[in-house]
Order: structure tokens, then C-alpha cells, then sequence
């Protein structure tokens, strides 16, 4: 199906945000997740059941002011 | 100085962003004593891991973190951040960044302050990036805010204190709220000139980064601050409109002829 993952289309089998980290090869990355603007703390991935159309961001410290 | 359930010795607090190399950016940090550095949060490339390497170079330096909601022009989306940077950097800290107008990076205190409660609610320990204005402060401070950061002037515009009565203000109103100035510092004296006005703290990011020296940057950053909250303490003197000589008048020989 069709998962937005940080702006980009992505053709997944993933069923949960966890198995789409997984595919994506985020396992051992240390990032947080947000699925369709909310945040899904990484205890949780596994839960959050994936659908047609979803947005995922997934995001990691970066340089800041 | 304490921030929020912190006691911090260095009163300047630097950010990560815009330097030349990594390796520029951890020679700043060290020659600034910081003991506080801002980070954010983006997107993460699953082949480039960007981040991964920026974290272990934040986590080697041993330097406490505080993340930023940059670039969140609403409540929503600031509070997302805040709680994705909970999770990951590990702490309740947030600089809370809610902007409102694109040129100035002015903040939109009224996102601001509902911002802010939602997260104080939430357990964070809210650092507000917001304008000198006092009511907002008092509004911010009811949010559950501890600590205030007012802007200098815009983000990354370097042209220091723009609205010296009003930060003289905030501070004779908050006497007892620490208070960092945040955003719009070009020079030491700058931020010299915000810590004799009573100021806690300054956090600075493009001064330094984009100074051809970083490192010697901060050193002078470092010693600025440190010489503005000497001068502070020691009580400046009144200035005056006409001269006063400072070399006894009593006594001088008549020469005059």
C-alpha cells in the first residue's frame, strides 16, 4: 500500500509503523516517529496499525538554535 | 544559576547550527564553556543517517541538551515536536518556538502561551522563545513557565538589544525569573551590555558560527558574559548628563596668572 514517509510515497507491506522501520532500516537508529501528525512513542509502534494514505515522519537530532 | 531543577555555572548557552565543519562546531563548544547547547529535530534519511552522527558528536562533548520546536508555526505542531524530542534526547527540557511571521521570526505569543500550558501540563520544563512584552511574560509564567527567554532582535540578525527599556523592563517586573536572552546577539558586547542589564543568560548560535573563528568567538562570548555579570554585581554607577571631574578640584594650585 501506499505510506507517505517524510514527504515521499512509498510502496510498503508493513502492517504496523514498527515493521515500516523495520523495511526502511531504521531499526537501530535512534529517531522518533509521528504518524499522520501525532506522535507515536517507539513502545507503541508496534500498536499503530499502518492504512492506505498514511503520512509517517520519522525524525533524528539535527544541528539547532 | 538554576534552570528550572539544574544548577548551571556557565551563563552561556550555545547552538549547534550553521558551523563550517563538526569538528568547528565541537572546537566552539569547548572554547564556550557551555554547559547547555540547543539541538533539533528533522527528518532522518534511512541511508544517510545524518543524525546519527551529529547525536554522537552532541553526546561525546557531555554538554546538556536542549531541543528547539524551530520552524513550528503552530501549537500542534510545536507540541509534536516537544514530545518527539522528549523520547529521544531524554529530557523534559524544551525550547518552545512557536513563530508567527516569517521575516522577523517573531514568535506568535498567543500560540506561544497555549503552547506552553499544554506542555507544562505535560511535565516538560518550557523555555519560551518570546518577545520582551510583559504580559505575555506574566501569561507565559501562569502557563506553568519558569524560566523566560526574550528575543534581542530577529533570529540570526545579529543587531543586538533592539528595545533596551523593554528588556529593562522585564527584568525589574521578574526580578526573581531567570531570564536569558535569546536570539538577535552579533557581538560580545551585546550580550555583555543584556547580562549588565541583570540578564542570566544569552543564548547565541550564528555570532559564533558564522564569525570566521568559531572557537575564538566563543572565548569572547565566554569572557563578555562573564565580565557583563561581574559588572552587574558590582552595582554599575548612575550616568550623568553634564561632566563631573573625577580628579579632586580641591586643592588644584591657581596657575592661571
Amino acid at each position: 500500500m501506499k505510506i507517505i514517509v517524510n514527504g515521499v510515497e512509498h510502496e510498503l507491506a508493513a502492517a504496523t509503523l514498527a515493521a515500516a522501520l523495520k523495511t526502511l532500516e531504521y531499526e537501530n537508529a535512534t529517531v522518533a516517529t509521528a504518524l499522520n501528525g501525532h506522535f507515536v512513542p517507539a513502545r507503541k509502534r508496534e500498536e499503530a496499525k499502518l492504512a492506505e494514505g498514511d503520512r509517517i515522519e520519522i525524525v533524528a537530532p539535527r544541528q539547532g538554535g | 544559576m538554576r534552570l528550572y531543577d539544574v544548577e548551571v555555572a556557565s551563563r552561556l548557552l550555545l547552538g549547534t547550527a550553521q558551523y563550517p565543519s563538526p569538528a568547528i562546531l565541537a572546537e566552539a563548544v569547548r572554547a564556550s564553556g557551555a554547559e547547555i547547547v540547543t539541538v533539533s529535530l528533522r527528518r532522518e534519511s534511512g541511508r544517510l543517517r545524518e543524525g546519527q552522527d551529529f547525536w554522537s558528536l552532541i553526546r561525546e562533548l557531555g554538554v546538556r541538551v536542549l531541543p528547539n520546536t524551530a520552524g513550528c508555526h503552530s501549537v500542534k505542531e510545536a507540541v509534536t515536536t516537544a514530545q518527539m524530542a522528549r523520547e529521544i534526547f531524554a529530557t523534559d527540557w524544551i525550547k518552545l518556538e512557536v513563530i508567527g511571521e516569517a521575516d522577523t521570526l517573531q514568535p506568535d505569543v498567543f500560540g506561544l502561551v497555549e503552547a506552553a500550558r499544554i506542555l507544562s501540563e505535560d511535565g516538560f520544563s518550557v523555555f519560551p522563545y518570546m518577545t520582551e512584552d510583559l504580559v505575555v511574560a506574566e501569561r507565559l509564567m501562569e502557563a506553568g513557565c519558569k524560566v523566560l527567554m526574550p528575543w534581542g532582535a530577529p533570529i540570526g540578525s545579529g543587531k543586538g538589544l533592539n528595545n533596551l527599556f523593554g528588556l529593562r523592563a522585564l527584568r525589574a517586573h521578574f526580578p526573581d525569573v531567570p531570564l536569558i536572552v535569546d536570539a538577535g546577539i552579533g557581538l560580545p558586547s551585546h550580550a555583555s551590555a543584556a547580562m549588565e542589564l541583570g540578564y542570566d543568560a544569552i543564548l547565541l548560535n550564528t555570532a559564533v558560527a558564522k564569525a570566521g573563528d568559531p572557537a575564538s568567538m566563543a572565548r569572547a562570548f565566554a569572557l563578555a558574559i562573564e565580565a557583563g555579570r561581574a559588572a552587574y554585581l558590582a552595582r554599575p554607577m548612575e550616568p550623568r548628563d553634564m561632566a563631573a571631574p573625577s580628579t579632586p578640584v580641591l586643592g588644584k594650585p591657581s596657575l592661571a596668572g
